[in-house]
């Protein structure tokens, strides 16, 4: 299943100035894994022992995905990582 | 005004809120009402000094003092290493936290907690202090964030380095992180303008000024048992916050929120509560209680970041916004944490855009750490960009609004950090503003001029649980976890009432502590009536399948052929109201749920506002002011103007009035209300609120959250409002006296 992941800017270094991509996958970890391999070192910054690093949250179709890495994708889907933010 | 009609029967109606009598009777139990067997008061010794080491504490002559029972310092701190707290809706580094609750080798803010004494009367804690001996090497302090961020400014934090969404900078640096969002091209954006705006603008630190203080009792058991009464957004994340800090188990931490008297935004982080706690085990188990001073709260408690932002756009002649562009740096105080985020993603929000780009910063300075405050970080950004989109407006000849329509984001569009908005009211918004009389009555008189701006806010689900259980006289009693801080154990119980189909007055609505109901995220975020209220309806639909099944039972008669509607259950023609049924059971029927929903929907206001400037003084008077805002479907119409209203009178405050002043040691010098002046009722006319409901499609009943979105917009309407009335655009908040004479005077 084809998936559009929108690189954050401020990785697109990584990715040649693509502002985004299209990975197969199954959950958001197989996106990041997928990403990885196109483009090695992007997992190590988004990711940190085997979640999603503090301050990133994914957004899967405009809806923040809560379980992150294990959010499952089960059609296609739209994906962002983006900033946390917070309220008050 | 509401603008849709209803077909609930309690939802959108307007009861008295349950705990009103008890808070105007004086009858209600805050914070500092708790007394408890054998108790001792604290005080804590804070920092005269913005940035020093701390080379020695010395407490013995603390100790001494006859009623002393306690005192601890950073070293009675359990060690904490790099960790990552979720408080809900935001997450901070434990580490920092722990420093901030007791200054661990360096003092980063006026302010800054070293010590804490426990005695048997707070004269004699006071005294004590005066006797705690700490020697310090003072060091050069940096308070702007601009300042901080420049090579050779003084390095607050030894080890930070610069994180952008997760890639690490190598050299320490006040830039805690930097991010961007960027869409399209915006050098092609900005050569297809006709017109171009931009400017630089300044944003004073300011306080969230809820009127309690402040405090917390605590008792640390001989069993290692901790409880703790205090004033707070969430107990749950009191409890968490301690288990960490004190390195417990969370079921050995017990909290009791009391009523508060304000929030927004500034109650979810501890300050005192491990404070106690720790005064308590170390004074032979005795209950502590801390109580800040109004100087204590302004000073050490968490203020929203001061700000630099500068903004640029472009538009065609059509009124085609084409490019914009936006830097924001966020003075985070003492430690990373600002709501740079936030404000990045509201800054542009009502807006259409192709070709954006925003930097975001979060920059570490010797102020006390920023906490949320309502819509964090939003104002700022909104007072920037809506300054500049009135004046593309106005070099364009176009209306403000029509200008804002021709632009305005909807279903499907693209918020400026890419994911697509769902069902927005946007447009209903700015049209019902366009609608309304006051945007088109005559304004006249010398140095009188209007203003209007938009807001957004993201608003937030959260986790929420709730109980109920069914008397047999038919009412219910709710327990609910979420601070009530708004209004909102009458929104959420109206929820249940409607869901059950029973009068309001049936529902008694309880907010309990931590051993007594299921986890809940804090109030904050505009989540409550959305993610509690959500959480009610799952137990009301729970209790009714509980009731038909107790009916079917009655009657004989299989579950599936007993009907419910409206609070009367049915079968082949026999009927029982709700109350006939409870009356009927010889089981108590009780249900919980637990959410944790995602679909909260965003909110837009739309702010219009009459100014008079007094242009020998530099007065800015408001004459009128309307908030127009989407609002989903308003639970409680009356609560929901309140926020309007509350949220207008903070933003006015901020814009006008509002700044923390710090001599050039940074000490802070106006930490009273005295002087750090906010708006009373005497300064504000009556606010006039204008509810456009846009149900959220992702609520069982149509709610979005409301509370923050009416503090973003002021700050830019009436910037707006003064540029029409003397001709200035006002680039620094708050838009004081002062600073009003010196536009006129040409030096804004």
């Amino acid at each position: 299943m084809l998936h559009d992941v929108w690189i954050p800017p401020v990785h697109r270094d990584l990715t040649g100035g693509a502002e985004r991509v299209q990975v197969e996958a199954a959950t958001i970890g197989e996106v990041v894994a997928a990403l990885d391999v196109r483009f090695p070192g992007i997992a190590a910054r988004l990711t940190q022992d085997g979640k999603l690093r503090h301050g990133i949250i994914v957004a899967v179709n405009g809806v923040t995905a809560p379980r992150g890495l294990r959010q499952r994708l089960t059609a296609p889907s739209e994906i962002h990582f983006v900033p946390a933010l917070a309220g008050g | 005004m509401t603008t849709t009609a209803s077909s609930y029967k309690v939802i959108g109606s307007r009861p008295l809120r349950p705990d009103g009598v008890d808070k105007v009777t004086g009858r209600a139990i805050y914070g500092a009402d708790v007394r408890l067997p054998g108790m001792l008061y604290g005080k804590v010794l804070r920092s005269p000094h913005a940035h020093a080491r701390i080379v020695a504490i010395d407490a013995t002559a603390a100790w001494a003092l006859r009623g002393v029972r306690a005192v601890v310092t950073a070293q009675d701190m359990p060690a904490i290493g790099d960790k990552i707290a979720d408080l809900g809706e935001s997450t901070v580094n434990l580490r920092y936290t722990s420093n901030n609750l007791l200054a661990h080798d360096k003092v980063l803010y006026y302010g800054h907690a070293v010590a804490a004494v426990a005695a048997d009367n707070v004269h004699i804690a006071e005294e004590a202090l005066a006797l705690i001996n700490v020697e310090y090497e003072v060091l050069l302090p940096v308070l702007d964030g601009k300042a901080a961020m420049a090579p050779a400014a003084p390095i607050l934090l030894d080890d930070l380095r610069t994180n952008e969404l997760g890639k690490r900078g190598d050299a320490p640096t006040n830039i805690a992180e930097h991010f961007r969002h960027q869409r399209g091209d915006l050098a092609k954006g900005f050569a297809e303008a006709d017109v171009i705006v931009e400017r630089t603008f300044h944003t004073a630190t300011v306080h969230q000024g809820y009127i309690e203080p402040q405090n917390a009792t605590a008792l640390w058991n001989e069993d290692d048992q901790v409880l703790v009464w205090c004033s707070t957004q969430g107990a749950f994340s009191v409890q968490e916050q301690l288990a960490e800090l004190l390195q417990i188990p969370i079921s050995r931490v017990t909290v009791t929120p009391t009523e508060i008297g304000g929030g927004f935004g500034g109650k979810i982080n501890v300050y005192l509560e491990p404070l106690a706690a720790l005064l308590s085990r170390k004074a032979g188990h005795r209950p502590v209680k801390l109580v800040m001073t109004r100087a204590e709260v302004l000073a050490a408690t968490g203020p929203t970041s001061g700000s630099h932002i500068r903004v640029k756009m472009g538009a065609r002649r059509d009124g085609v916004i084409t490019a914009a562009e936006a830097e924001l740096i966020y003075e985070a105080g003492a430690y990373p944490g600002s709501p740079v985020g936030a404000g990045s993603g509201v800054i542009f929000a009502p807006y259409r855009l192709d070709n954006v780009q925003v930097d975001g910063y979060d920059v570490v300075v010797n102020r006390p750490k920023a906490a949320a405050y309502r819509a964090p970080g939003g104002t700022n950004a909104v007072f920037a960009a809506e300054t500049v989109v009135d004046e593309l407006a106005e070099k364009l000849g176009l209306d403000p609004i029509d200008f804002r329509l021709r632009n305005a984001v909807r279903e499907g569009d693209r918020r400026v950090d890419g994911p697509e908005y769902k069902r927005i009211g946007f447009v209903e918004t700015l049209e019902a503003a366009r609608n309304h009389p006051h945007y088109t009555a005559p304004l006249t008189g010398n140095h009188r001029g209007r203003g209007i701006a938009a807001g957004f806010w993201f608003n937030w689900g959260g986790k929420s649980s709730a109980t109920a259980t069914v008397n047999a006289d038919g009412t219910v009693n709710l327990i609910e976890g979420s601070t009530d801080i708004g209004g909102s154990r009458a929104s959420i119980a109206m929820q249940l009432a409607e869901t059950l189909g029973i009068p309001y007055e049936d529902i008694r609505p309880q907010v309990v502590g931590t051993a007594s109901v299921g986890y809940n995220d804090v109030t904050g975020g505009s989540r409550t009536t959305f993610g509690t209220g959500w959480a009610v309806y799952e137990v009301g639909k729970k209790l009714l399948a509980e009731m038909c099944q107790r009916a079917a039972e009655y009657w004989d008669a299989p579950v599936e052929a007993v009907s419910v509607a409206n609070g009367v259950f049915a079968h082949n023609g026999d009927a029982m109201t709700f109350r006939e049924l409870a009356s009927k059971l010889d089981v108590p029927v009780t249900a919980s749920a637990s959410v944790h929903p995602q679909s909260y929907g965003p909110g837009f206001g739309v702010h219009i506002v009459d100014v008079e400037v007094d242009v020998e003084t530099g007065k800015v008077s408001i004459l009128r002011y309307t908030a127009v805002q989407d609002v989903g479907k308003a639970i409680h119409p009356s609560y929901v103007e309140g926020q309007l209203q509350g949220g207008a009178a903070q933003g006015i405050g901020w814009a006008l009035n509002e700044e923390y002043v710090y001599d050039d040691k940074g000490r802070l010098l106006n930490a009273s209300l005295l002087d750090y002046r906010m708006p009373t009722a005497l300064d504000l006319p009556m606010i006039d609120t204008v509810l456009v409901e846009v149900h959220n499609p992702g609520h069982p009943y149509g709610v979005r959250g409301v509370g923050e979105v009416p503090i973003v917009p002021p700050a830019a309407a009436i910037a707006n409002a003064i540029h029409r009335a003397i001709g200035v655009r006002m680039t620094e908040l708050p838009m004081s006296p002062a600073r009003i004479v010196a536009a006129l005077n040409g030096g804004a």
